[in-house]
């Protein structure tokens, strides 16, 4: 049986995207970008704060790092847990020892399950971001969407209740999204969203309820995509974080326009006391670097804005 | 289905007549850039699904366009800085979608052959005139954007039928990139009769096989290459071989991945007993000296 007509019918093969949420442009022909305080490289380094439930429903796949072995899954259910109760403060500890101010990702269901734990980072005075309700309830498909909407409103309201700050960032667990996750977002006040990971400066992303900015969150560069994924030891993720750097550096020296290091740590890897040197030697790189501006998530997405409003 | 399409025989790797490439060279190099689109809706194949999540696969869609949006220039300028030409791999819908890209690569002299219409789109359960159908139209996007007739043929995201090469040779084209079982150029056996060659395409050195599917780490790439090169080169005294290195800029021009594939490329550049081709130049040389002539 031949394959159905419509698989030889091509009716978005037209000038730029085959979608109507943002526009196509190499990001080498843009106008350069220009961050605060002359530097080139601005450094946004999102720690995630995740919980994984044991009775994961896999809906409609098993999050990445989820429960993999049958229920009860102690084992991948405490390795997770490992990362909120101990992991985290040795990453924070790093991260302060070279005065670079972290952003925290956080499943909204800490604030419920942890509440200690969340008013310790919000009394940092760091940025907070919502990552949904935990790390299971993924955004998907053809998901309902007033199901997706009460669940983003839902994850919200717990983390700008448990925080006090207005919480306009948003990472989709697994980096999933429906058809209207952006849409819904927007409508809920977020003005920012990780998980369109396609550039290496933030972009303007459009919804039905006005324009969100995508800062791109690097997978490729996430400490659990290169060591818990590709297996490669924690000081080949270092190497890999530095090099990254360097090359970002460089590449915005020569063309003159700024550059984002967007790094993803997750505490239950990074963690681990026998990685921690190694996230410890790529902070010490990064604060080395004269030209660099460790910012928050959504510090980096004002900067940004100003010069599109003003361009 | 049969046990074996029988496209080639078995000839072993020291009973061949010597392989003289231009110049004296030992061994062909090429760089073959697959320069993509993914659809971000695509339909569904029956036999294969597009993308691993329920649509909109952002994650993966993401993955890709990051190649053409940031990824593409730094592939291009450093093949430049080693005055070397690309043979792109050519999702053919991209000269819609991005007519910039293949202008760059056309002004650099580079060669385009087909790799179908999207990455998304693919050959499984097409009956013969639905994908002869796909093969034309891939040819005749690149004829009218790039002026070039396309000669050789990838399949997209490799996927083919028993007639593939046999369709794709009837439209015109003279070398496949779908075999993988040798480092010198194939005669090829297709239902026309004309000369039809394969042209060597390492899957082992492709980068997203080396990076997704492998896992290695970005400075193994770079010895891998590097060792690659060292054996053909050294084995290319007997009688030229190929070299290929498939890229796609949304794997191997990340920021992380660079510095070891540029010396990995500084390195063979520094070498002079190469030649430096295109995917066509390599066909055509070997179809117009060494491809057996009468006893078909």
């Amino acid at each position: 049986m031949p394959v159905p007509p419509e698989h030889l019918l091509y009716p978005r093969r037209r000038y730029g995207m085959d979608h109507e949420r943002y526009s196509w442009s190499m990001l080498a022909e843009r106008a350069p970008v220009a961050w605060p305080h002359g530097a080139n490289l601005a450094v946004w380094v999102n720690v995630a704060v995740q919980f994984f439930p044991l009775n994961q429903s896999g809906v409609p796949f098993a999050p990445p790092g989820g429960m993999s072995t049958p229920y009860p899954d102690l084992r991948h259910f405490t390795l997770r847990d490992y990362g909120n109760r101990v992991g985290l403060f040795r990453c924070i500890d790093a991260l302060d020892a070279f005065g670079i101010r972290p952003t925290f990702s956080i499943n909204a269901a800490i604030a419920e399950r942890y509440p200690r734990l969340l008013e310790r980072l919000a009394g940092r005075g760091d940025e907070i971001l919502a990552s949904s309700w935990h790390m299971d309830t993924l955004h998907h498909g053809e998901m309902d969407i007033d199901e997706e909407a009460a669940l983003i409103d839902r994850a919200l309201r717990a983390l700008r209740e448990g925080t006090g700050q207005p919480v306009t960032g948003w990472l989709s667990p697994a980096g999933a999204q429906s058809r209207n996750t952006p849409d819904l977002l927007a409508a809920s006040g977020v003005r920012y969203m990780g998980d369109w990971l396609n550039d290496d400066l933030p972009y303007a992303f459009r919804t039905k309820s006005g324009e969100l900015t995508a800062l791109p969150l690097s997978l490729e560069l996430d400490d659990a995509f290169i060591i818990a994924n590709n297996l490669h030891s924690e000081w080949e993720y270092a190497e890999q974080i530095r090099d990254a750097c360097d090359y970002l550096l460089a590449e915005a020296e020569e063309t003159g326009g700024g550059r984002l290091l967007a790094l993803s740590v997750h505490p239950w890897v990074l963690g681990q006391p026998h990685r921690i040197a190694a996230f410890e030697a790529v902070l010490e790189h990064i604060a080395a670097q004269a030209c660099v501006w460790a910012a928050s998530a959504s510090e980096i997405v004002a900067a940004w804005t100003e010069q599109q409003a003003a361009a | 289905m049969c046990e074996d399409l029988d496209l080639y025989d078995y000839r072993a790797w020291d009973e061949r007549p010597a392989i003289r490439w231009p110049g004296g060279a030992k061994l062909a190099f090429w760089v073959a850039p697959n320069i993509e689109f993914y659809e971000l809706w695509p339909p569904a194949n029956p036999q294969r699904k597009a993308w691993p999540r329920p649509l909109p696969d952002v994650q993966g869609y993401a993955t890709r366009d990051y190649g053409n949006r940031v990824g593409h220039m730094r592939m291009m300028e450093l093949l430049d800085r080693y005055g070397l030409r690309g043979s792109v791999s050519l999702s053919v819908a991209l000269c819609e979608h991005h007519p910039e890209i293949v202008e760059m690569c056309k002004a650099r002299g580079w060669e385009f052959f087909s790799h179908g219409i999207y990455n998304t789109r693919y050959a499984y359960g097409m009956d013969e005139a639905q994908e002869r159908g796909m093969i034309e139209d891939s040819m005749r996007a690149i004829a009218k954007h790039t002026g070039q007739h396309c000669a050789g043929y990838l399949a997209p995201a490799l996927t083919h039928t028993e007639r593939t090469l046999d369709l794709f040779s009837e439209a015109g084209g003279i070398y496949t990139c779908d075999l993988f079982h040798d480092d010198q150029p194939t005669p090829v056996r297709v239902r026309s009769g004309k000369p039809f060659v394969s042209v060597p395409y390492s899957l082992e050195l492709n980068d997203t096989i080396a990076y997704v599917v492998n896992k290695i780490e970005p400075r193994r790439y770079g010895a891998m290459i590097r060792q690659a090169f060292d054996r053909l080169y050294r084995e290319g005294e007997r009688g030229g071989t190929v070299m290929c290195v498939p890229l796609h800029a949304y794997q191997v021009a990340h920021p992380h991945r660079l510095r070891a594939f540029e010396e990995a490329l500084a390195y063979i550049a520094g070498h002079s007993d190469v030649w430096f081709a295109t995917g066509r130049e390599i066909a055509n040389h070997y179809i117009e000296h060494y491809y057996p002539r009468g006893d078909g």
